[in-house]
């Protein structure tokens, strides 16, 4: 049996995103467009005496916007930015609720400031999935994917296995982390945190910077019900992991090649067809010299590759899907995306890091994502063509 | 006769997952395949319980003393599950654990750690266990698995979720094999239930029997 012939296409449409440069995905797209990023300069003593550079949303806006919607009862600030990303998910597609439809919540560490407090209910992953799903009206069990820095891209894979395998027809996939004390003091315990806006791909890079997102997309196998200016089918998708450190990423960067090669095959394309590669970047030393070793293992080195953290920071659990939402927009316009912050190539290895907005025609697209525990996700996406519909 | 040739060929070609082998964890026991192997009966301590498993099993990896106590449970209950089939363990079986309470109890650690004004300094050998899915690449590392890894969060066990995504794994040809499972411990309560799903003959993989054997 051939497995790739007898798969059912599965598509991703209307994806959003809640950042500190815009609370629809309209204004962040702008917003990169304009060169302005949701990186500042913040100073909060509660987290460090000396100021820190992150990407935090404003709380006073958030709470505006929030009330503006329909949404009765107490949420965390969590809850109302993944509220906030699928809301127009949930209003468009509230008439597939009921035709076997779920909903996945990609975060690593949910409302974990809940264990300093008296409330530690709210500390728990499925509290929040199910106070998210309840708000929209979603009766089916809610799925909480965990896994570290790859659970926002790895979410759009699951999604997509779940509906192939028939268990589901449709599903919103929502991710979101919050820039949190718990986050910050562990990775400065790292010395992982970049004492400027982080550099990815750059020969300076010392670090990373956090930051706090929530981003959202609807996957469905009725392409009837795919927005004409912005549909993608996920061709190929694969995750595996190192099995080499739980910290460290492979140095031959082993478990990120074998992820982009296993979706290259399902997808039956190689390298060349591919367009442009939103990549997970997070400037650390490592982490972007692996990505180097795997992309060149699969050749793509000649691919223009970008990282969007150093416009939202790395934003956890929501990061592979807000970069994916970020990329697939750009595509809708044949643009793919600067790379901020690279300045002189900082890798053993060449890569052809977009450093400015490019016009091109962009049908294909690879992302992909890395992180702690050794796991690592490719998934490539493909530009619905219209006609076709 | 040919009829009944052409139903078992049939049969073959669309064999489905069933489990096994499975490991439990639970009650201050230790079963493999349902038959009990250890016991401790009276130790109420999670941290001895667990170090005694790991001396009465052999398990020679002295990692397992740094491992937060979601990792050591796991590690642990793979480690029992996968030693009897060694020398056929699959690289490329994927690994689908779940549980409700994520990895709370290093998290405490480390929230504790960090709350306690100026003196506070985090451990990087505490943050580095506040991930769930940490437990998935200390099994991956040990028994060499490059492979689909994910951790998923529930309210409880949830049998039909496993079957659906462990299935839809090997139908899309992801992987072969699905080391499948529960794993959730808060101090001293816990309950660790591995197994392994493959097309070959073994128990029914269904609700009623993994509600059975948890």
């Amino acid at each position: 049996m051939n497995l790739t012939q007898n798969k059912i296409p599965v598509y991703v449409t209307n994806g959003t995103c809640v950042t500190p440069l815009g609370i629809n995905l309209i204004d962040n797209i702008q917003g990169i467009k304009d060169g302005r990023v949701a990186i500042s300069k913040n100073i909060d003593n509660n987290l460090q005496k000396d100021p820190f550079y992150g990407a935090v949303i404003n709380k006073e806006l958030l709470n505006k916007t929030f009330s503006n919607l329909k949404y009765e009862g107490q949420f965390s600030t969590l809850e109302k930015m993944m509220l906030l990303a699928i809301d127009e998910i949930a209003n468009n597609f509230k008439g597939q609720f009921n035709d076997k439809c779920g909903i996945i919540i990609s975060s690593t560490k949910g409302n974990v400031d809940a264990l300093s407090t008296d409330n530690r209910e709210t500390y728990f992953l499925h509290h929040l999935a199910k106070k998210v799903s309840n708000a929209i009206g979603l009766e089916t069990e809610p799925i909480v994917l965990s896994n570290a820095c790859v659970s926002g891209i790895m979410a759009i894979s699951i999604a997509k296995r779940l509906i192939q395998s028939g268990s589901y027809n449709h599903f919103i996939v929502v991710g979101g982390d919050l820039f949190s004390k718990f986050v910050f003091s562990g990775f400065q315990s790292f010395q992982a945190i970049s004492s400027e806006p982080c550099k990815p791909y750059d020969k300076a890079r010392d670090g990373i910077t956090l930051g706090e997102a929530s981003a959202a997309i609807f996957v469905t196998k009725d392409r009837a019900l795919t927005q004409a200016n912005s549909c993608y089918e996920v061709i190929g998708d694969s995750s595996i992991n190192d099995a080499n450190h739980i910290s460290g990423p492979s140095r031959t960067g082993e478990g990120l090649f074998q992820s982009v090669d296993n979706a290259m095959k399902e997808a039956q394309i190689d390298s060349s067809a591919i367009d442009c590669i939103s990549s997970h970047g997070t400037a650390t030393n490592y982490n972007d010299e692996m990505e180097a070793q795997a992309y060149n293992r699969a050749a793509l080195e000649k691919t223009p590759v970008f990282s969007l953290k150093a416009f939202f920071g790395h934003t956890l659990g929501a990061a592979g899907l807000l970069e994916a939402v970020i990329s697939l927009a750009f595509a809708d316009e044949d643009l793919i995306p600067p790379s901020l912050g690279y300045n002189e190539h900082g890798l053993t290895l060449p890569l052809n890091i977009n450093n400015k907005i490019q016009e091109k025609k962009v049908e294909i697209i690879l992302k992909t994502a890395s992180g702690f525990g050794g796991s690592n996700t490719a998934v490539l996406f493909k530009k619905c063509i219209t006609d076709e519909k | 006769m040919e009829a009944i040739q052409l139903f078992f060929l049939k049969n073959a070609l669309q064999m489905k997952n069933n489990i096994i082998h499975y490991c439990n964890i639970k009650n201050s026991e230790v079963y493999l395949d349902g038959k009990k192997l250890y016991s401790a009966k009276g130790e109420e301590q999670f941290s001895s319980f667990i170090k005694g498993v790991y001396k009465n099993f052999d398990l020679d990896y002295p990692k397992f003393y740094k491992m937060d106590p979601l990792c050591k449970l796991a590690i642990t209950t793979s480690s029992i599950l996968l030693e009897g089939i060694k020398d056929n363990i699959d690289p490329n079986m994927a690994i689908v654990l779940s549980n409700k309470s994520s990895c709370i109890d290093v998290d405490l650690k480390h929230q504790a750690s960090i709350s306690q004004g100026d003196e506070s300094y985090a451990s990087p050998a505490n943050f580095v266990y506040t991930l769930p899915n940490i437990a998935l690449g200390e099994i991956s590392i040990k028994y060499k698995l490059r492979s689909e890894n994910s951790f998923f969060i529930f309210d409880g066990f949830n049998p039909e979720f496993l079957i659906k995504y462990a299935n839809s794994l090997t139908l899309l040809g992801k992987s072969n094999s699905v080391l499948c499972g529960w794993i959730e411990v808060v101090e001293n309560e816990y309950n660790a239930f591995m197994f392994i799903v493959k097309q070959e003959t073994g128990i029914a993989f269904t609700k009623e029997n993994l509600i059975k054997l948890i």
